[in-house]
């Protein structure tokens, strides 16, 4: 990366540059969703590639979550390297049946004959006052398949390198964007690229306390972690980036130095993947611990639209920040 | 397609002669997965195709070795017809290592990847999403191929089925769609089911050609494959045939067939699809019952060899429980 060019893009054109090498440089993969080719996506993460790729590869579907969401199962167990793309987590209720049934079962109940190389992108959370069908946080319920990997990109670096090794993997992998981040700015070298899709990656190095968490509630844990800094509280803020697998290591290795845990989920608290993360600290570095795990969850509650009500439904900057002191104590 | 019929159709007696022991491979086979039920040398879900095989002979007639298969839970009949050997196919009934699922399916789930042989689907509808993306595959490739999809009256009850029958009419993809319609959807008689009973007529509205066809008859079912197959092959997208039929046995060896009449499975006995090719060749002379018997005694034969292989197969070690569940080189 030394010596590239640095450029300014943002999450969503990250993604369309991770779509377009993709397109490129295999003739197998194609791009199918509702509205991704006229239109340019939902939200426009696919705009112009259908004039760039035509309309066999850049493919717009009806209004069929569970046929196009299977044929892509189907056409990447006959060969093809499909990307389907829904609209939403909520959405793609519409096709669980295809995605546990068959994307995640096929490998295993042929024996090992029928892989699926499928990767499925959908947008997932809340934050944008869309109210209780368009705003959930329903990765941690794909995490509880086996049989499919579940990744959660929230830097520009990841929405850009994550989807090429995801199309790469012999497995179905989901990949949720989470909507409050297409607008994300920053900055990427120009040769930016593929990137590993198995390790969680610390995101800022601290000493008292680990908080732990993934997607759209990144930006919110890291705005917590400089609050705490200016308590001199230092917290190591880790991105678990990969859901399914969980990168144990990562996790236990930093309990191991801090002793202290905050698990930050836009998900719902009770069957989460929080409590996923809190299990396996607890079996794994249970004696690392100077206090319990703690949990900053989505409310439980169908999501509501008036802006004051989802954003006390949403794990907050000073909730974090609140459950951080409780551990350090 | 009389023309291609006559093209490509071998020499008729000879025809079917293979026919009719296609036919009677799969009714023993299935006797013979009664026998093993009830001596509970096999176990879990069992649905016996024993009354349909007219179909899965006759469709396979239309398909090459480059075509795929896309089935249900209720698939015997299509994986012997693919030609999948027998003693693959019963090693999965036994759950072994040798099954061509390595055990892992069972009945519901034979896989065969090197035939295109996409599975048994056991939910019902589920399967067709599958077909659609194989076709859409070949299509955009360029394969001249055809995906047969087969599924039973029960699923144009589903979300899917409309869902598929859309997709794939829309994008003018190579799909036979072969609705296997034997009247119930487990327990559910058609007409409880469905507003419309005409299936065809309902395939029909998607705008791709569709008929009813009587799925007792071999030969009346391969020449409407050959038919359908020929025109996707030309381009003519999707097609779906009503295949007519009726399961003599019970849904399932757990069923206890509450719901209709013994009369009603009488009288569709009498239009046993294996009896009636027979009768038909009998009359013709082309067929003695010593060649029936004789035909007859030979499936068993290999069917017995296929079981005592089956029982002596190795089972899959219990350190592999959660191998597959990703590929090689993987982990959860």
């Amino acid at each position: 990366m030394t010596g590239a060019e640095i450029v300014k893009t943002t999450y969503r054109e990250a993604m369309r540059a991770a779509i377009r090498e993709a397109m490129q440089r295999d003739d197998r993969v194609f791009l199918m969703g509702e509205d991704v080719g006229r239109y340019g996506g939902c939200f426009a993460v696919s705009m112009g590639l259908l004039e760039e790729f035509g309309s066999e590869r850049i493919r717009d579907t009806p209004l069929s979550e569970s046929a196009f969401v299977g044929a892509g199962i189907g056409a990447a167990m006959a060969g093809m390297r499909p990307i389907v793309e829904i609209m939403t987590v909520n959405f793609s209720l519409l096709a669980l049946d295809q995605i546990m049934n068959n994307a995640a079962t096929l490998l295993h109940m042929s024996g090992g004959q029928c892989s699926v190389p499928l990767v499925i992108r959908m947008t997932t959370g809340a934050g944008r006052q869309v109210a209780a069908q368009h705003s959930h946080s329903l990765e941690g319920w794909y995490t509880h398949i086996p049989g499919i990997k579940v990744l959660a990109p929230a830097t520009l670096e990841d929405a850009r390198g994550m989807l090429w090794t995801a199309l790469q993997d012999p497995d179905p992998v989901l990949i949720f964007e989470h909507g409050s981040l297409y607008n994300l700015q920053g900055t990427l070298p120009a040769d930016a690229g593929a990137v590993d899709i198995r390790a969680a990656a610390v995101r800022r190095a601290g000493t008292d306390i680990t908080l732990i968490t993934y997607g759209g509630t990144l930006g919110t844990t890291l705005t917590a972690a400089d609050a705490l800094a200016a308590e001199g509280i230092d917290a190591e803020v880790i991105d678990l980036r990969s859901l399914r697998p969980l990168d144990d290591k990562t996790i236990t290795g930093s309990v191991a130095k801090t002793h202290r845990v905050v698990i930050v989920d836009e998900g719902w608290r009770t069957g989460s993947l929080a409590a996923e993360v809190s299990a396996r600290i607890m079996e794994q570095a249970f004696w690392d611990l100077d206090a319990p795990v703690e949990r900053v969850c989505g409310a439980e509650v169908p999501m509501p639209y008036p802006r004051h009500l989802e954003q006390a439904a949403l794990p907050q900057a000073e909730a974090i920040a609140a459950a951080a002191r409780q551990a350090v104590g | 397609m009389n023309r291609t019929a006559a093209k490509s159709a071998p020499p008729e007696a000879a025809h079917r002669r293979d026919l009719l022991r296609q036919m009677l491979l799969i009714r023993t086979f299935e006797d013979k997965c009664v026998e093993l039920y009830s001596a509970g040398e096999i176990r879990g879900f069992v649905h016996l195709y024993i009354g349909e095989e007219a179909v899965a002979t006759g469709v396979n007639q239309a398909l090459t070795a480059d075509d795929s298969i896309v089935s249900t839970y209720r698939e015997h009949g299509h994986a012997l017809a693919r030609g999948m050997p027998l003693d693959s196919l019963m090693a999965e009934m036994f759950g072994k290592t040798t099954g061509c699922s390595r055990g892992r399916g069972g009945s519901m789930h034979l896989f065969d990847v090197s035939r295109r042989f996409y599975g048994g689907n056991a939910i019902v509808g589920g399967g067709l999403p599958l077909a659609v993306g194989v076709a859409l595959a070949d299509k955009l490739r360029g394969d001249q191929r055809v995906t047969a999809c087969f599924f039973g009256d029960g699923a144009v009850a589903e979300g899917e089925f409309h869902e598929c029958m859309n997709l794939a009419a829309l994008w003018q993809l190579p799909v036979l769609f072969c609705c296997e319609n034997n009247l119930y959807a487990m327990g559910t008689a058609l007409e409880r089911a469905q507003a419309q009973t005409d299936l065809a007529l309902r395939a029909g509205s998607y705008g791709m050609p569709a008929w009813p066809v009587d799925g007792m008859d071999a030969l009346a079912v391969e020449h409407a494959a050959r038919s359908a197959a020929e025109a996707i092959r030309e381009g003519g997208g999707p097609h779906f045939l009503e295949l007519r039929t009726y399961r003599f046995r019970a849904h399932s060896m757990y069923d206890p067939e509450l719901y209709r009449d013994k009369a009603e499975v009488e009288e569709w006995k009498k239009r046993d699809p294996i009896d009636l090719l027979a009768a038909r060749m009998r009359d013709s002379g082309e067929l003695s019952d010593a060649d029936f018997q004789a035909m007859s005694d030979e499936l068993t034969g290999e069917i017995d060899k296929a079981i005592t292989a089956a029982r002596a197969a190795p089972a899959e070690p219990v350190e592999d429980l959660t191998r597959f569940v990703y590929s090689p080189e993987q982990t959860s």
